[in-house]
């Protein structure tokens, strides 16, 4: 998966989660939990959807790795590297 | 609707023990994550101590007192919108005590403006002290204790600390030497925006649960105890209920992580290290409480949603748990709690130890319980006059009557102390496919961290059984 398609799939999941998020003035490098008014169960909810989407398994150690959106492209995409 | 147990199958992706609501929101994701779930409980009515019951044309709610705006966007993503939608503020929440009498909608800004008018705090350091629990984490340390926090920002003033800790101790039984992070975490939840209940009541909610359950095609069977989780080689085989065994290739336990532990699995089934850190979890207080209910003529105007009440001198976590405490919340429910059934009920809370209760011999118990529902009408009197003439219903629960119902270890009516909760997420780790979920550690208590438990839980669950595949 390319970095853009990794990016918009993050975003398509954080608006499945909560239809009202405002991505026009997101920030890539800022927390997301700032802008966006995401909690801990919301990042949960992205792990389980990467999970049944992509059968990725994410530790839970691993999960402040998707802090920023730039993170989280870093850190996927040599997961989905063959996605 | 419950199916009877004749009809399960021989074996299912995963057994849900127990109907709470974090049993029931895991059994509701893994469905409708795609695995064939069962779920066993012991009571003839789902949700466990989300629950009510039916008196002379009263319905009662045993914990339905409040919860944080959290669980709007909590049931909306794991539940429904509809579940969602019948939730509502709790706009009078009432102080009566020696230090102080105020009303409230118990949020940040309108606790920033008593602190500042009434308790004449400055606002730098009232906002000081809100950035600091909001800003707390469950995986943060542990070392100071709550009352450690409030002397920090509130040196001598035992009325703040009171007005501070007396709701969040009724709400999940932490006092002032429990880790300051768990006081934090449901403090912040609550100053968000207040309280809220769910309007139609305990009832409707687990109506609607149950459906949704339905949807997502858990197969469901009541008055059904599990006897025994079956472990083999360090792995969980299934569930023993009524002398039959159902195989599962993971079993979640909504009993309490003591009784899962100890009477389920079996000491045996978990290692030396594990079983001593085990050994050390404590529980929670239990609870006593009042049912009142106001004749269909009779009603009254408001007198506040819910009352924190008590004639101590001062707050003391142990006073509030002695047999005979100076002090008890009033929960008010109105007609517009149940829009269509037009009655007045009135639910008296203490905390209690059950300790104290499970000695007394037949005698001694019916006569503690008379005396409680006694003290408990005399200090109603107060906030309704004439109670006594008004009502034509009454009756008392204790700490035996919550270990009766949901078989928790002595009654615990908020899980355990804050080391529950490592026990409780680690315990898969343990035993592969074991997994715990329900009300520990203080934080994960209350309906809406009964919830939150269950969707973690639920995750936990979904990624053993894919990594097993
Ligand atoms: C008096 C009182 C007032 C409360 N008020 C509030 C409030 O106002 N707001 C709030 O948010 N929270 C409140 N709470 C707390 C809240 O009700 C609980 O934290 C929450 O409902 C617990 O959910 P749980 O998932 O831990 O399961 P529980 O409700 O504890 O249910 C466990 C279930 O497992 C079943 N079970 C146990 N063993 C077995 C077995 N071997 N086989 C089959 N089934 C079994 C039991 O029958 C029970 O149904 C209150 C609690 C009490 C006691």
């Amino acid at each position: 998966m390319t970095r853009d398609a990794i990016r918009d799939l993050i975003l398509e999941i954080i608006e499945d989660i909560d239809e009202d998020a405002d991505f026009d003035t997101l920030e890539a490098d800022k927390p997301l939990r700032d802008q966006l008014d995401l909690d801990s169960m919301d990042f949960l909810d992205i792990v389980m959807e990467l999970r049944k989407r992509h059968k990725l398994q994410i530790p839970e150690e691993d999960y402040p790795e998707l802090a920023t959106l730039d993170s989280c492209v870093n850190y996927l995409e040599p997961l989905l590297a063959d996605a | 609707m419950p199916v009877s147990f004749s009809q399960t199958a021989d074996q299912y992706d995963v057994v849900v023990i127990g109907s709470g609501l974090g049993g029931l929101t895991s059994a509701n994701r893994l469905a409708y994550c795609g695995y064939k779930v069962l779920l066993l409980e012991y009571h003839s009515q789902l949700g466990g101590l989300a629950t009510w019951f039916k008196r002379k044309g009263h319905i009662f709610d045993v914990s339905l007192h409040g919860f944080p705006y959290g669980m709007v966007k909590t049931c909306k993503k794991y539940w429904n919108r509809e579940i969602m939608n019948s939730i509502v503020q709790l706009k009078n929440i009432i102080f009566d005590n020696p230090q102080f009498q105020l009303k409230t909608t118990f949020d940040r800004v309108d606790f920033t403006e008593k602190l500042i008018s009434y308790f004449k705090i400055p606002k730098t350091t009232i906002d000081a002290f809100f950035a600091r629990v909001a800003g707390m984490n469950f995986y943060d340390d542990q070392s100071m204790t709550t009352r450690e926090l409030f002397n920090e920002y509130f040196p001598g003033r035992s009325d703040v600390h009171r007005l501070l800790m007396e709701p969040i101790s009724y709400a999940n039984g932490s006092t002032l030497d429990d880790p300051a992070i768990t006081y934090g975490i449901v403090f912040s939840n609550f100053m968000n925006k207040g309280v809220f209940t769910f309007e139609g009541g305990t009832d409707k909610l687990i109506k609607m649960m149950t459906v949704e359950l339905e949807k997502c095609g858990v197969t469901i069977c009541t008055n059904c105890k599990v006897d025994r989780i079956i472990v083999e080689q360090g792995k969980v085989k299934g569930v023993e209920c009524r002398g039959k065994v159902i195989a599962a290739k993971s079993v979640v336990s909504n009993s309490g992580i003591t009784n899962t532990i100890h009477n389920l699995a079996g000491r045996d089934a978990f290692s030396d290290t594990f079983m001593e850190k085990a050994d050390k979890v404590r529980v929670n207080n239990s609870s006593c409480q009042v049912y009142i209910g106001i004749k269909e003529d009779e009603g009254f105007d408001d007198i506040g949603d819910l009352l924190f009440t008590s004639k101590a001198a001062e707050f003391s976590s142990t006073e509030l748990c002695d047999l005979h405490t100076k002090s008890k919340t009033f929960s008010v429910y109105y007609p517009k709690t149940r829009p269509g059934h037009n009655r007045h009920t009135i639910v008296a809370s203490m905390n209690a130890n059950y300790k104290d209760w499970e000695a007394f011999s037949d005698e001694q118990y019916g006569q503690e319980k008379e005396s409680l529902i006694q003290r408990t009408l005399l200090d109603l009197e107060r906030y309704l006059p004439g109670a006594k003439e008004k009502i034509d219903w009454i009756e008392a629960a204790t700490p035996r009557t919550f270990n009766r119902y949901t078989l928790h270890t002595r009654g615990t009516s908020f899980g355990t102390k804050f080391e529950g909760l490592d026990i409780s997420r680690n315990i898969f780790k343990e035993v592969g496919g074991l997994f715990h979920v329900g009300s520990v550690g203080i934080i994960m208590s209350g309906w809406l961290g009964a919830i939150n438990y269950g969707v973690i839980v639920s995750n936990d669950v979904d990624a053993y059984m894919r990594s097993n595949d």
